[in-house]
C-alpha cells in the first residue's frame, strides 16, 4: 500500500522554449533546448554545425534565389532558358526539384486554371511561417490531385515570401511516365517517412494529404466528408521533428471531377486504385477529362505547435490518434464553414 | 590502433580501385607495407609493396592473409562489369564466391584488426516508391534485386556473418555510388559515352555519381580513421539523366519502354555496350543515397559534386585534356595510359 503508484493526470509541460533542430547520431531529434537566438543547442550549435553537412543543403526557397534573375523581356528570357536547358546548366535539389522549370514554366501554366477557371480564393495564407519547416495537412478530393497543384500555386504566389510547398505523393505518381518526372521537378517527393522527415529537417514546407486514395477516389455522394486520416503517420512525423501542423481545407475540388461511379474492374486491369466515371468522362472522350469550372476556396488554418509534447510522444499511439482526430475535426469544420461562405459551387 | 602501423592487404590490386588505393597508401606514414592480391601483376611499380598472385576464389587466399600478417584487409574485388570477367556467371562467381572465400580466410587470421569490403548502392535497387534519399539502414522494399545488386547483397551477408564471428575486428562496408571519372570504365560510363544515349520515353531519373578520386579517398580514410559500420559514399548533389546527357554534349534518344529492353540486348550482342538489364531500372527511377553517416564517421569529404564529377569525366575522357607531366605525378600518367589502353582492348 505504501508504494502505491501515483498516476499523474496532467503531464507537466515545459515552458514553451524551442528545441534544438539538430539530429542526434541515433537519428532522433535532439532533446536539448536551443540556445537563445539560435536554432541549435550548445552541443549542435557553433562549430558543430560544420560537422553536420546536411544542414548546409539549400532549401527549395534558397535555391530559387540563386537562379539567374528573370529578364524583363519574354524573348530574352526564352533565349537564356533554352540555352540553359540545352547545356544542362541548371540546379536541381536532391529530391529533384527544378526551381527554374517549376517557377518560370509550370507555375505560369497553372495560372489561368487558378485565377480564371477555378477562381480560387485563398484565406489565411500568411499563417504559414515566413521561414522554417511546417507540415501542411489538407483534405484530398477530386479524382485527379488538382487540389495539390492548386495549393502549391496558392503558397507560391499568395504567400508574402512566395514559399515552395513540397508535397509527398503516392508512388503511383512516380511510376507513371511523363507525370513521374514532372511531379519530381515541381518539388514533390515520395509519400514515405524518410522523405517527409528529411524535407522537414531541411526546413521545407511539406504538404501531406492523409486521406490518400480514399480521399481522391471517393464518390460524389461522399463529397466533403473526410475519410480516415491514414494511420496518423503525419502526426508522428510532426512530433518527431517538432514541426507545427497547419490544417488546410480545400473547397471546390470535389465538383471539378464529380465521380458518380467507380469502374473497379477496369481499374484493376490498369493497375490504378480506382477508375472514375464522371458525368462527362468517359462519355465525351478526352474532352470529358476537362475539369468542371467549380469555384474554389483554400483556407490555411492556425498552426498547431508540436514542440511541447514529451519526447516519447511519437510512440504514444493514443496521443497520436487523438491529435490526428483533432486535426481532422478542425479541417472538417473549416470545410463546412467555407461551403457556407461559397454562394454556389460553380457561379 | 593508431600506435601500430598498418599492414594493408588489398584484393583486386590490379583493377582500377585497388591500384589507385595502393598508390595512394604508398607514402602514408601510418602504413607499414602493402600486400596486393590479384590474378595479374599491377602494371606500375608501387613502393613498400608485395604482390601475391592468387585467385580469390581459391581457398589458398586464407593462407595468404595469414602468412602476410596483414592487419587491414581491403576487399575491392567486387565488380559490376561483366565483360572484364567474362560473362554474368563468372561475374557472380567472382563477386559472391570470391567474397565468401576471402572472408572465410579472414576469419582465421588472428592478427586482423580491420576489414573493409566494397559494396555498391546497387544493393538498394531502384523503384518509384523508394525513399528519395536512401539511408544505410533502408532495405529494398518493393524492388527485387538481380545481377550486381544481388551479388552485393550476398557479399554483404557474408561480411555481416564475418562481423558476428569476429566482433573485435572493425568491419567496414562501403556502398559506393556509380563511380565515374577519367580512367574508370563501368557500364554507366560506357552508356554515357554512346553518341546518342537511349533513354526510356517519359522517364527521367535522378542520378548520383562518385568521382573515382573521392572513391579512393573514402577507402583510404576508412583504413586510417577509427570507424566501423556500413556507409554510403557518393558525391553531393544530383543530376537528371536528361541533364547529364546534355552536360555530356550528347543527344538523347528516347525509346518506348518495351523497345528499350530490346535495344539494350541488341547493343549487348554487338558488344557496343555492356548494359545489363537489371540496370534498366536505374535509368527509369534513379537512385540517390544519403552520405551523412560517412561524413560524420570518417570525415568523408568528396571534392567533386555529382555535376563536377560528370564534367571531369566528360573533359578528360574525350581526350580534350590529357594529363600533362607537370600537372600530375608520373605514376598517374603511366596508370592513365595503361587503363586507357586496357579499356580500348576490351571493347
Amino acid at each position: 500500500m505504501a508504494d502505491a503508484e501515483v498516476i499523474q493526470l496532467s503531464r507537466s509541460r515545459p515552458v514553451s522554449r524551442s528545441r534544438c533542430r539538430a539530429t542526434t547520431n541515433s537519428g532522433r531529434p535532439c532533446r536539448n533546448y536551443a540556445v537563445e537566438g539560435d536554432d541549435y543547442c550548445r552541443v549542435h550549435g557553433g562549430d558543430a554545425r560544420r560537422r553536420h553537412p546536411s544542414r548546409s543543403t539549400p532549401t527549395a526557397d534558397t535555391l530559387r534565389t540563386e537562379l539567374t534573375p528573370k529578364p524583363p523581356g519574354f524573348v530574352e528570357w526564352l533565349q537564356g532558358f533554352v540555352s540553359r536547358r540545352l547545356s544542362g546548366e541548371y540546379p536541381v535539389d536532391d529530391f529533384g526539384y527544378d526551381p527554374e522549370l517549376a517557377r518560370e514554366v509550370l507555375l505560369p501554366l497553372a495560372k489561368p486554371l487558378y485565377e480564371s477557371y477555378f477562381r480560387v480564393r485563398t484565406l489565411g495564407v500568411d499563417r504559414i511561417p515566413a521561414t522554417g519547416p511546417a507540415l501542411l495537412v489538407a483534405n484530398h478530393s477530386g479524382t485527379i490531385p488538382l487540389d495539390a497543384v492548386m495549393t502549391q500555386y496558392a503558397v507560391a504566389t499568395e504567400h508574402p515570401q512566395q514559399r515552395t510547398m513540397r508535397n509527398v505523393a503516392a508512388n503511383l505518381a512516380f511510376r507513371m511516365p511523363f507525370i513521374g518526372p514532372l511531379a519530381r521537378k515541381s518539388g514533390n517527393a515520395v509519400a514515405c517517412d524518410e522523405d517527409a522527415i528529411e524535407l522537414l529537417r531541411r526546413g521545407e514546407l511539406v504538404g501531406v494529404f492523409p486521406e490518400g486514395y480514399k480521399g481522391v477516389g471517393k464518390g460524389w455522394s461522399e463529397r466533403y466528408k473526410l475519410q480516415r486520416f491514414g494511420r496518423g503517420g503525419f502526426v508522428e512525423l510532426a512530433l518527431k521533428t517538432r514541426v507545427p501542423i497547419i490544417p488546410v481545407a480545400i473547397v471546390g475540388a470535389e465538383e471539378a471531377y464529380p465521380m458518380i461511379a467507380n469502374a473497379k474492374g477496369l481499374a484493376k486491369v490498369l493497375g490504378f486504385p480506382y477508375f472514375p466515371i464522371t458525368p462527362t468522362f468517359p462519355l465525351l472522350g478526352p474532352l470529358g477529362a476537362l475539369p468542371l469550372p467549380s469555384r474554389w476556396i483554400i483556407e490555411f488554418g492556425e498552426p498547431i505547435a508540436m514542440d511541447d509534447y514529451p519526447d516519447d510522444a511519437p510512440d504514444d499511439a493514443m496521443l497520436v490518434f487523438d491529435l490526428a482526430d483533432r486535426i481532422r475535426d478542425t479541417i472538417q469544420q473549416m470545410l463546412y464553414k467555407n461551403l457556407g461562405l461559397r454562394r454556389g459551387a460553380f457561379f | 590502433m593508431a600506435d601500430t602501423k598498418h599492414r594493408v592487404l588489398i584484393t583486386g590490386v590490379s583493377r582500377f580501385l585497388g591500384l589507385r588505393l595502393a598508390k595512394r597508401l604508398e607514402d602514408d606514414p601510418s602504413v607499414e607495407s602493402i600486400i596486393g592480391v590479384d590474378l595479374e601483376e599491377p602494371p606500375i611499380p608501387i613502393e613498400r609493396f608485395e604482390f601475391v598472385r592468387v585467385d580469390i576464389r581459391n581457398p589458398l587466399i586464407a593462407r595468404v592473409i595469414e602468412a602476410t600478417g596483414a592487419t587491414v584487409l581491403v576487399h575491392t574485388n567486387i565488380s559490376s562489369t561483366q565483360a572484364i570477367l567474362g560473362g554474368r556467371s563468372q561475374m557472380k562467381e567472382n563477386n559472391v564466391i570470391g567474397t565468401m572465400q576471402v572472408l572465410a580466410g579472414a576469419q582465421r587470421a588472428r592478427q586482423l584488426r580491420k576489414v573493409v569490403v566494397k559494396s555498391s548502392s546497387a544493393i538498394y535497387g531502384s523503384g518509384p516508391g523508394e525513399p528519395s534519399i536512401l539511408p544505410e539502414d533502408h532495405a529494398a522494399r518493393q524492388v527485387e534485386l538481380s545481377g550486381y545488386g544481388k551479388d552485393c547483397a550476398e557479399a554483404e551477408t557474408y561480411a555481416r556473418d564475418f562481423g558476428r564471428r569476429r566482433p573485435e575486428v572493425d568491419l567496414v562496408i562501403l556502398r559506393t555510388q556509380n563511380v565515374i571519372g577519367p580512367t574508370v570504365r563501368t557500364n554507366i560510363t560506357d552508356y554515357l559515352s554512346l553518341p546518342a544515349v537511349p533513354t526510356a520515353l517519359g522517364y527521367d531519373p535522378r542520378l548520383q555519381f562518385l568521382h573515382e578520386e573521392d572513391a579512393v579517398d573514402a577507402f583510404r580514410r576508412t583504413i586510417t580513421e577509427d570507424c566501423r559500420g556500413i556507409f554510403n559514399v557518393a558525391a553531393d548533389g544530383v543530376v537528371y539523366l536528361s541533364q547529364a546527357i546534355r552536360l555530356m554534349g550528347k543527344v538523347e534518344l528516347p525509346l518506348l519502354l518495351p523497345a528499350a529492353e530490346g535495344i539494350a540486348s541488341l547493343l549487348r550482342s554487338f558488344n557496343a555496350i555492356d548494359f545489363p538489364t537489371d540496370q534498366l531500372k536505374l535509368i527509369l527511377y534513379g537512385r540517390v543515397v544519403d552520405t551523412l553517416r560517412a561524413k560524420e564517421a570518417f570525415g568523408f569529404a568528396p571534392r567533386y559534386t555529382t555535376e563536377s564529377a560528370l564534367k571531369d569525366f566528360r573533359d578528360r575522357h574525350q581526350g580534350e585534356l590529357e594529363p600533362t607531366p607537370n600537372m600530375r605525378p608520373a605514376w598517374e600518367m603511366e596508370l592513365f595510359e595503361y587503363l586507357r589502353a586496357k579499356s580500348k582492348e576490351s571493347v
